[in-house]
């Protein structure tokens, strides 16, 4: 009998615990350790933050899903490893630190043979000063933030239908943010709001972007055959904005957040202000910061971690100049070096290093898209850290399956306003998602492989995915058979 | 620097000005729902190979 502990229920966590359930036998035991009781699809959230959906279409909870399926659900917060286990006891555990109501702060340590770091982001709002729900932005990271977007955008569309003109500001808030998909998808929904609410001729919205052209989207951009060339996905991004009449301002970094004014310098080192009377910037991400304890008590969290709290995974870490990163620097089965009983899914492991070409304003700014480790990708990776240690508990050597961000493609479908009639979204895929140079020299992807449209038709799709990835995730019959 | 104002440049001052717009047969075709159940079927298709390429 073996214990597999899973740190975290977002998209990565919750497949990983899924399939090491479906695929393990009934003496073993999956437990899930999550600081909230609820699952979160994040990616419609968009629609909340635009009023469209209710916070409850996007939220269930964990603890009858788990209950039904037998797998051990914990509410707590994991805030130490002990891999090693303590001086005259080897089994490795997890301190976890309950958040469940009633409980709140009470200390666990959960024995385990493997574990799944499964924690997703912290959302450093910290890193500029007024950000974020607690500062002068709003977001949409999860479906309280979208919820309290909602309300914020009702209370400026009420000033607009009384005659008042707003300013909206959608983006990045930061210069090493990552996600500017879902802050573009937010800005183009909002905007297809504003004009279903009947208020957008009083509404000027404004993207602003840590991007170097836009449609960079933290994976170095796209390039799509399309109406006889080979053309940069900046060219559509650009395309639809203007066609919606929202204005951008890019390569830029987010310094300082104050109310109603948001200010910024840019790649070129020019310093400037936008006022806004509605914000949505995403915050940079770091790592949950969780610590590393060895069996003697000592501190090895460098060992594990790198210093951003992103956990160590099978990449090449060597610090190299841009020109000379390749695809097989990125991690294919996820297993941490250190301890092999170790593994990170989803945006809990450490990237080897940026996908979109980091750059630096000249105070010393980033303008460093981080790369996007979400959605189908975080799954994918999810689904295969079971599959290795559900082979290495029946005996395998180390892992024998890889989902590398180099070797996967990913399809992605951006809303740009919903509605079953006029709604549109881009429809995208792209292969490989880390552009590998050496396999297609010019553009790093298989051009008959990634791909993109809008339309109606990609509207339907989103509908599509929400409706089958919430079926799935609550682990209804033939969940499994639903793809990543 | 993008010259932040509220609309009031006129839009060949503007950024937008020297992006590609798509013509209103384009923009109709985006909603015209024949051609776009036609394009679900397509798109379709390409994301099923990609998750299957993927999948390994």
């Amino acid at each position: 009998m073996s214990r597999v502990v899973v740190l975290g229920a977002g998209v990565a966590g919750h497949t990983a615990a899924s399939f090491l359930r479906k695929w393990l036998g009934r003496g073993d035991e999956v437990v899930v350790i999550t600081p909230k009781p609820d699952y979160n699809w994040i990616p419609s959230n968009i629609w909340v933050g635009v009023g469209l959906m209710p916070q409850k279409s996007v939220h269930f909870p964990l603890a009858p899903i788990y209950e039904r399926h037998g797998v051990e659900f914990r509410q707590a917060r994991a805030v130490e490893i002990h891999p090693e286990g303590r001086e005259g006891d080897p089994a490795p555990f997890v301190v976890a630190e309950s958040t469940a109501p009633g409980r709140e702060g009470a200390r666990e340590e959960v024995r385990y043979d493997f574990l799944v770091n499964a924690t997703g982001p912290k959302l450093n709002f910290a890193a500029t000063e007024g950000l974020g729900p607690d500062g002068h932005t709003v977001s949409v990271c999860t479906d309280a933030h979208a919820a309290e977007a909602a309300k914020r955008l009702g209370e400026a569309v009420a000033r607009m239908a009384r005659g008042e003109r707003q300013r909206f500001l959608v983006g990045t808030g930061h210069g090493a943010c990552t996600c500017q998909g879902a802050a573009f998808e937010y800005a183009v929904n909002l905007e297809f709001e504003l004009r279903a609410r009947g208020v957008r001729d009083r509404a000027d919205v404004w993207w602003l972007s840590n991007e170097y052209e836009l449609g960079d989207f933290g994976m170095g951009g796209m390039h799509l055959k399309m109406g006889g060339y080979i053309t940069p996905g900046k060219i559509f991004t650009e395309s639809l904005f203007a066609e919606r009449g929202i204005r951008w301002i890019k390569r830029a970094h987010v310094r300082k957040v104050e109310e109603g004014k948001a200010h910024f310098e840019t790649l070129e080192g020019e310093v400037g202000e936008i006022g806004f009377d509605f914000a949505m910037l995403l915050p940079p991400f770091a790592g949950v910061g969780l610590k590393a304890i060895d069996r003697m008590g000592a501190d090895i969290t460098p060992r594990v971690f790198q210093p951003n709290g992103f956990m160590k995974v099978d990449a090449d870490y060597t610090p190299r100049p841009y020109e000379q990163w390749t695809a097989k620097d990125w991690p294919k089965t996820y297993q941490s070096p250190a301890f092999p009983n170790i593994y990170a899914a989803g945006i809990a492991f450490a990237p080897p290093h940026a996908i979109s070409r980091p750059r630096q304003a000249p105070s010393g700014a980033p303008v460093a898209p981080a790369p996007p480790r979400t959605g189908m990708p975080s799954a994918m990776i999810g689904k295969v850290v079971a599959k290795n240690i559900v082979g290495m508990l029946r005996g395998a050597p180390g892992p024998t399956h890889t989902a590398s961000m180099a070797e996967i493609g990913a399809a992605c479908v951006a809303s740009a306003g919903a509605n079953p009639f006029t709604g549109t979204a881009a429809a995208m895929t792209v292969f490989p998602i880390v552009p590998d140079f050496e396999r297609y020299p010019e553009y790093g992807r298989d051009l008959n492989q990634t791909f993109g449209e809008i339309g109606l038709a990609g509207h339907w799709i989103k509908i599509l995915l929400h409706h089958g990835f919430i079926y799935k995730a609550h682990l209804y019959p033939g969940w499994s058979l639903i793809p990543e | 620097m993008t010259d932040i104002d509220n609309g009031t440049q006129p839009s060949r001052m503007q950024e937008s000005y020297f992006a590609a717009k798509p013509t209103a047969f384009t923009r109709f075709m985006r909603t015209f729902l024949p051609w776009q159940m036609w394009r679900f079927a397509v798109i379709n298709v390409r994301m099923a190979r990609i998750i299957f390429r993927s999948h390994g």
